[in-house]
């Protein structure tokens, strides 16, 4: 038998928070082999393997480009970098929440019979996306070098910052998704819908300029409320560290077109993080609501 | 060191029984009010204690909720109520490779198991080739599971789970793993368990087992603990609620046939014809059965079988393996069967009665298990059988006498 200290586990409803932490750290190497299988699984009997989780950003940049640059006139200098600045941090996002929302329901078999954190499982959902996020953010690397980008201080400072932000904004928001959805399945086709309308919501395929304009005009509150989005604010960060040109002169109309905002490193970090603290207070609400909701979880599986 | 391994306080499970379960919102705002549910107490208020090194047996009839408190000691499902201390990492039987995910092969599988169950993966990586051995499955351990059988599957998921080093191991009823080999292979290292002084809390109802391996019980019915302490008193406790003092009578089992012949009387006698129902081991059990045929029947043949509480037939004959065939039947006939010297020891027992034609595809009459009777153990041996045992001690050698 084992001479260390034995591991003591308190089964009560409402367990402590202090004690998930605990059993979260213990377990910690669970979620990394969560995120394994996921992304074993995934690409398992496939010869091209990860390979695919790059492809999807690729073909992202030929069509992007091709619609908006060639049919549409779009004349953003250096389109591809400007999408997959953006869409990269997009699909993490919807990756994670997707993955998240059926975790419980997809790992049920996991659920009602073995005992571990239950949090491992919308988490691991996070980690298996943010393992994406990397292969694809090699794309980008590889498209920065075609396109011979410069790293400026500002990417090394806001890439990272608006990643952890990101991934703070995620564990609150997939760990609500997840539990409520095992007890409302309408959660995952609402949250489907959401995401859909959310996307074009975010300044992704387009410059944030450009609706801001727009919607100041109507009113002067919309913009404000145009950036409450969460993502608005963590798209642009990596918009700003990663393609790095604010404006441009359109070489047909030579008009001077706005992508960006006119402001300084620091004012993205400010939004970061507003973002993070709001984060942080989701994360205490979503894990509030998940412990709630937790004690009948294995019964309602 | 004297703290329990396992500590349950006044611990309470409600379940929601749904009459009609809404599981999408626009069912509940439809229907406005909230689903109906009637709350189902499957435990009230539960305190016991079980000691470490020992082995506890919870035993009870299905439904009794037994196996609720064993998935709460697990820490699968919450009390609603109450609360529950275990000291040492935990290892169930309950659901062998849960979690074992089809398309991934064998070794990344016992990884992930093995993580689910707690193990770092320094700890997976020194027991994987015993886990390996364990499973006997060398030759497969790199082929996808989904090719596995289930036998193998299983065979797989216990292994992982008695090498995660458990200070608690909690197994549900008795182990049905693969072959008889690998189950008394199962069987061993659980005993191994128990001499490494390891906590084992075992749910069973076949309440014969408890009072040979365990040193404490808990009769659980009906949500509560009815009986705790010493095994052979809570099984008996357990014996009693459950069948009810000596009374023969007929247990509602299943009953067919077309009465062309009928069952009309059944009467359990010892040797001198004595009605009976509780018996003794080496005592003989006379049955006699009284048929009523209003029509003549020629092809028939009347059986009987003995079993046990878990259903398995001990003992099953019938007219026409005795050699004493019926030529036919008409009216009211009498058929006796005579058990010599019971073999069993302490338990409940119970009698099956056929009437069928020869090739037994025809039933006239078929009472399953609708008599039963007690046997009494007579002799002072243990185990399921009452087998006569003699000893003989001899010394074989002269005794070396140490002189101070």
């Amino acid at each position: 038998m084992s001479v260390e200290a034995p591991e003591v586990r308190v089964v009560e409803p409402g367990a402590k928070v202090t004690t998930r932490i605990r059993d979260l750290v213990r377990y910690h190497e669970l979620i990394v082999n969560l995120v394994r299988k996921e992304l074993r699984v995934k690409y398992k009997n496939s010869v091209l393997g990860f390979v695919w989780s790059m492809l999807n950003p690729a073909m992202t940049i030929a069509i992007f480009w091709i619609v908006f640059t060639k049919f549409l006139g779009n004349s953003i200098p250096e389109y591809p970098i400007w999408i997959l600045s953006g869409i990269l941090a997009w699909n993490l996002w919807q990756g994670s929440l997707g993955m998240a929302v059926g975790s419980f329901i997809g790992n049920s078999s996991l659920v009602t019979k073995v005992y571990f954190p239950r949090e491992a499982l919308p988490l691991s959902s996070i980690g298996a996306n943010l393992m994406h996020f990397f292969f694809q953010f090699i794309v980008l690397v590889i498209a920065l070098v075609i396109f011979r980008f410069p790293i400026s201080l500002a990417t090394v400072v806001l890439v990272p910052a608006a990643l952890v932000t990101e991934l703070l904004v995620l564990c609150g928001f997939c760990l609500i998704v997840a539990v409520m959805n095992v007890y409302f399945r309408d959660v995952q086709h609402l949250l489907e819908l959401a995401l859909l309308a959310w996307f074009w919501m975010t300044p992704i395929v387009y410059q944030v300029a450009f609706p801001i304009e727009h919607l100041g005009k109507i009113s002067t509150v919309l913009p404000k409320v145009y950036m409450l989005n969460p993502m608005t604010s963590i798209v642009l960060a990596f918009q700003r560290g990663i393609y790095q040109h604010i404006s441009y002169r359109d070489p047909s109309t030579h008009a001077h077109v706005q992508l960006l905002f006119h402001l300084g490193i620091l004012w993205y970090l400010r939004n970061l993080a507003i973002v993070a603290i709001v984060a942080v207070g989701l994360i205490a609400v979503g894990w509030a609501i998940f412990r709630r909701l937790e004690w009948r979880l294995a019964e309602e599986l | 060191m004297s703290e329990a391994a396992v500590k349950v306080e006044n611990v309470s499970k409600t379940f929601r029984l749904y009459h009609e379960r809404a599981s999408s919102l626009k069912e509940r705002i439809v229907n406005r009010r909230r689903a109906e549910y009637e709350e189902f107490w499957a435990l009230k208020d539960v305190s016991l204690e079980v000691a470490r090194g020992e082995t506890f047996g919870l035993v009870g009839p299905n439904g009794s909720g037994k196996s609720t408190l064993l998935k709460m000691i697990g820490g699968i499902i919450l009390p609603t109520i109450g609360r529950i201390t275990t000291r040492g990492r935990i290892a169930s039987l309950l659901e062998l490779g849960a979690g074992f995910h089809p398309d991934l092969t064998g070794r990344e599988n016992v990884y992930l198991n093995a993580s689910i169950l707690g193990l770092t993966r320094k700890e997976t990586d020194r027991n994987f080739d015993e886990i390996v051995g364990f499973s006997e499955l060398e030759g497969f351990i790199d082929m996808q599971v989904r090719h596995y059988s289930s036998g193998m599957y299983v065979r797989l998921g216990f292994a992982v789970a008695i090498h995660v080093d458990p200070a608690i191991l909690l197994v549900d009823e008795v182990l049905s793993v693969g072959d008889e080999a690998f189950q008394r292979k199962c069987i061993d290292r659980i005993k191994r368990f128990q001499r490494e002084g390891r906590t084992i809390v075992f749910v069973t109802h076949a309440a014969d087992t408890v009072p040979m391996i365990c040193n404490g019980a808990a009769f659980i019915f009906k949500g509560n603990v009815e009986a705790m302490g010493d095994p052979t008193d809570v099984v008996r406790a357990y014996r009693t609620k459950l069948h009810g003092e000596e009374h023969l009578e007929a247990s509602p089992g299943e009953e067919r046939g077309d009465l062309q012949v009928k069952i009309e009387r059944v009467r359990l006698s010892d040797g001198e014809g004595r009605e009976k129902s509780v018996f003794r081991s080496g005592d003989d059990l006379h049955l006699s059965i009284d048929l009523e045929t209003p029509r003549r029947i020629d092809d028939v043949m009347v059986g009987i079988a003995i079993h046990d509480e878990a259903g398995t037939m001990l003992v099953g004959t019938n007219t026409d393996l005795e050699n004493s065939p019926i030529a036919s039947l008409q009216g009211q006939t009498r058929v006796e069967f005579t058990c010599a010297d019971l073999p069993m020891q302490e338990g409940r027992y119970a009698i099956t009665i056929g009437v069928t034609t020869r090739d037994h595809r025809h039933v006239y009459h078929w009472m399953e298990q609708a008599y039963s009777f007690r046997c009494d153990r007579s002799g002072p041996t243990e185990g399921v059988l009452a087998i006569p045992v003699t000893v003989n001690v001899e010394q074989r050698t002269e005794r070396h006498v140490v002189e101070t």
